[in-house]
């Protein structure tokens, strides 16, 4: 008879068959025999103790985004499994894939309020991409083999299993098959070749097509073939939030960013172009603006993994439902090589009044403080766009979008669909976990880091060597800033005091600097690179700046506004 | 335009499916008039019937954002006219009442309603049909004081010779077969 093992160790086990080597997480009762198995393990597996179980999963999404693999966390039963919602419903419509394991009471008690019980599969069913409650030992294998293939594969998302605390101790024979199908899941349609027809006879009739670039081609690690049907049919692309860093800054056919801070000439264009080749990604409210005068005059193309995308919020013309990897290596070979010369020099007039009325003013102010995109461009520069930018929610999230620009993919990584406060530290911590050879800066707010600023606690234990920028401007800004432009400058609780953000890094053992005027930034920016080890720069930066262009909430893409309307 | 649309759902026996499916109505808003799940001619797999009034635009929706459901084998949405449907309805009537005329005794032959069961104090009369007919039947006999009345959830097949799910299977079969 084969050697029986707890389910702990089952779990463990089951976690090194997928290739897990880091575990983001904290230990309560209910998961203390998972933590025990854990420790056994601790050579094999690199467990980074946050300090609140949201580190944890923004942690594991960092991780997840920059290497591809899902991100793994770990927390107890009741509020361990609640304060991962936050987290988990993140990852659901940013498509990251996710395993998240959460220790449950034990069977007997569940469902009567038993001490730290909470009903996590119930809490967590809207936001995951599956999940499950184990009761009985043996399923601990199948569960976990299901859950890796369902997280990872199609459109990644997250799941979640919970497991009762008998379970965890339970012994049980175990034996571990990955798991490559399942009978009510299909990940990946085949590729309807009239499809992909139909929308290559669309491109080449095209004079004015235009491509949207989503985290899509990320996920299906499709650069190369979405620039190859770019550079092939001439034609002029714009990216997503997510979908950044997909193409470098310098490529002749990068238009920039899509949306409501995102460039001018994407958004005038989209209401000018003949086709609208959306790749991969969901049409976002923050990317339309009103629906109902969105690219009305252009025929649509949507290459789209999840079938209920299709048509969700905007009708396509020619559908293509597949993986855009695969749907774009068939779409080129049908596709005409072409020229639109002049068409891409609308888009590069576009610019020009842009540069002239916005980026001029946002990089070359000449008075004391520094502007926001004056430091993002600075960490730009220096890192040469070989840094991973990491970003919180707000502001320096668009300015951050805007201003950085990424010599490599999958470096760019923000909490999109859900505008998470609190992402960007955690992330940073996952990020630089998963490439930890690369530059990983995090652009925060004076806001958004004391979401989750305990992860300094993190950061210093186990020396991850983020470089931690704070754009402060002593506003809650972004809300700030709609308040100017839409509620009568009402500043209705946006102006938040800060802690003496140099010195709490320093009681953690972090270097830490601030400046306060644009003339130290350079120093500051140079220092922070150079220094071995974490650090955070604080600047400080003018208090009512605001973020421009802005397609105002409910308004058309074609109402793109420069600047600030008269009163 | 809104009008009455019969959702069939396919799937997994599992625990916490009929919540995954239910919450995307309730995130739109969407009430649903009624519901019945039980096993299907294929062993295993569970078939929920669920009945909204909804455009059918929506519907198309919410169909595809329950086939992505990863424990749901399938979702089709069928009008009335496309379906065989049945409900079936209990009325609970005082005996008094019923040996005192000969009123509630034609209602149940006019009705084509059947005697379930008769005690001293009452009577169970079961009518099957659309919910049209159930209510008319109701109405009539209220007349009498309907003590106690309850109607179950929509069932119904389609017109078409097999289950629609046997092809769908061995068209998944040679998806997943395909994708190895």
């Amino acid at each position: 008879m084969a050697e029986k093992i707890s389910g702990s160790e089952a779990l463990m086990r089951s976690l090194l068959a997928e290739g897990v080597d880091t575990i983001f997480g904290y230990p309560g009762g209910a998961i203390m025999p998972i933590y025990d198995a854990l420790y056994d393990h601790r050579e094999e597996i690199n467990h980074i103790l946050t300090r609140h179980e949201q580190g944890a999963i923004h942690a594991a999404q960092g991780y997840a985004r920059v290497t591809g693999k899902p991100g793994i966390c770990f927390a107890t039963s009741g509020p361990g499994a609640t304060n991962l919602l936050t987290g988990i419903a993140d990852a659901q419509i940013d498509s990251t894939p996710l395993v998240c394991i959460t220790g449950q009471v034990t069977s007997p008690l569940l469902g009567t309020d038993a001490f730290q019980e909470s009903d996590i599969v119930g809490m967590s069913m809207p936001v995951t991409k599956w999940n499950y409650q184990i009761t009985r030992v043996e399923e601990i294998a199948g569960v976990v083999a299901k859950a890796f293939h369902v997280a990872t594969t199609g459109r990644p998302g997250p799941v979640l299993i919970d497991i009762a605390k008998d379970v965890q101790f339970a012994m049980a024979e175990f034996e571990y098959h990955k798991c490559t199908k399942i009978r009510s899941y299909i990940p990946y349609w085949p590729i309807n070749m009239e499809q992909v027809e139909a929308a290559a006879a669309a491109i080449n009739k095209a004079k004015k097509p235009f491509l949207l670039i989503g985290h899509g081609i990320i996920i299906s690690k499709a650069e190369e073939e979405l620039k190859a049907l770019i550079e092939k049919a001439d034609i002029p692309a714009a990216w997503t939030l997510l979908g950044n860093s997909v193409l470098p800054p310098e490529h002749p056919l990068n238009m920039g960013m899509l949306g409501m801070h995102g460039h001018y000439g994407p958004n005038i264009k989209t209401n000018e172009c003949d086709l609208l080749i959306a790749v991969g990604m969901r049409f976002d409210d923050r990317v339309t603006g009103k629906v109902s005068s969105y690219a009305k005059q252009a025929k649509i193309i949507h290459i789209e993994i999840d079938p209920s995308e299709i048509h969700k919020i905007i009708r396509a013309d020619y559908p293509v439902l597949g993986d855009a990897k695969k749907v774009l290596n068939k779409l080129l070979p049908l596709v005409n090589e072409a020229k639109h010369e002049e068409w891409i020099n609308e888009f590069r007039a576009c610019h020009e009044i842009e540069f002239e009325k916005v980026i001029k003013k946002d990089l070359h102010k000449n008075n004391g403080k520094s502007t926001m995109g004056e430091v993002v461009r600075k960490v730009y520069e220096k890192t040469e766009g070989k840094a991973i930018v990491v970003t919180d929610v707000g502001q320096q999230q668009m300015i951050a979008a805007r201003y950085s620009g990424f010599a490599q993919s999958r470096s760019f990584v923000t909490s999109g669909g859900l505008g998470t406060m609190g992402f960007g530290l955690p992330a940073a911590v996952g990020a630089q976990l998963g490439q930890p050879d690369r530059t990983v800066v995090t652009f925060v707010g004076d806001g958004g880091i004391q979401m989750t600023i305990q992860e300094l606690g993190t950061i210093a234990q186990e020396n991850i060597p983020v470089k931690i920028v704070i754009l402060n401007n002593h506003f809650l800004g972004m809300v700030r800033q709609w308040q100017e432009l839409f509620f009568e400058k009402r500043y209705s609780f946006t102006e938040i005091k800060s802690p003496d953000f140099v010195a709490l890094a320093n009681s953690y053992g972090i270097s830490a600097k601030r400046i306060t005027k644009s003339n130290e930034l350079d120093d500051a920016v140079s220092e922070m690179l150079a220094h071995q080890g974490p650090f955070l720069l604080e600047v400080f930066v003018e208090k009512e700046d605001n973020v421009f262009p802005m397609v105002p909430a409910g308004s058309s893409v074609s109402d793109v506004i420069l600047e600030k309307p008269e009163q | 335009m809104k009008k009455e649309y019969n959702i069939m759902v396919y799937s997994e026996n599992q625990i916490g499916l009929l919540n995954r499916i239910t919450i995307i109505f309730t995130r739109r808003k969407v009430n649903i008039e009624s519901l019945t799940v039980s096993e299907s001619a294929i062993k295993g797999v569970s078939k929920f019937t669920i009945v909204v009034e909804e455009t059918e635009e929506l519907v198309q929706k919410i169909v595809k954002q329950i086939e992505k459901q990863v424990d749901v084998l399938k979702a089709f949405y069928h009008t009335n006219e496309e379906l065989i449907c049945q409900e079936v309805a209990l009325y609970k009537v005082s005996t008094e009442d019923l040996v005192d005329s000969d009123k509630i005794e034609n209602l149940i032959r006019k009705y084509n309603a059947r005697i379930l069961e008769v005690t001293r104090e009452f009577t169970v009369i079961e009518k099957t049909g659309h919910k049209e007919e159930t209510q008319e039947f109701f109405e009539a006999l209220n007349q009498f004081r309907v003590l106690q009345f309850i109607r179950s959830g929509k069932i119904a097949i389609t017109r078409l010779t097999t289950e629609r799910l046997s092809e769908f299977l061995r068209e998944r079969d040679r998806i997943l077969s395909a994708t190895d």
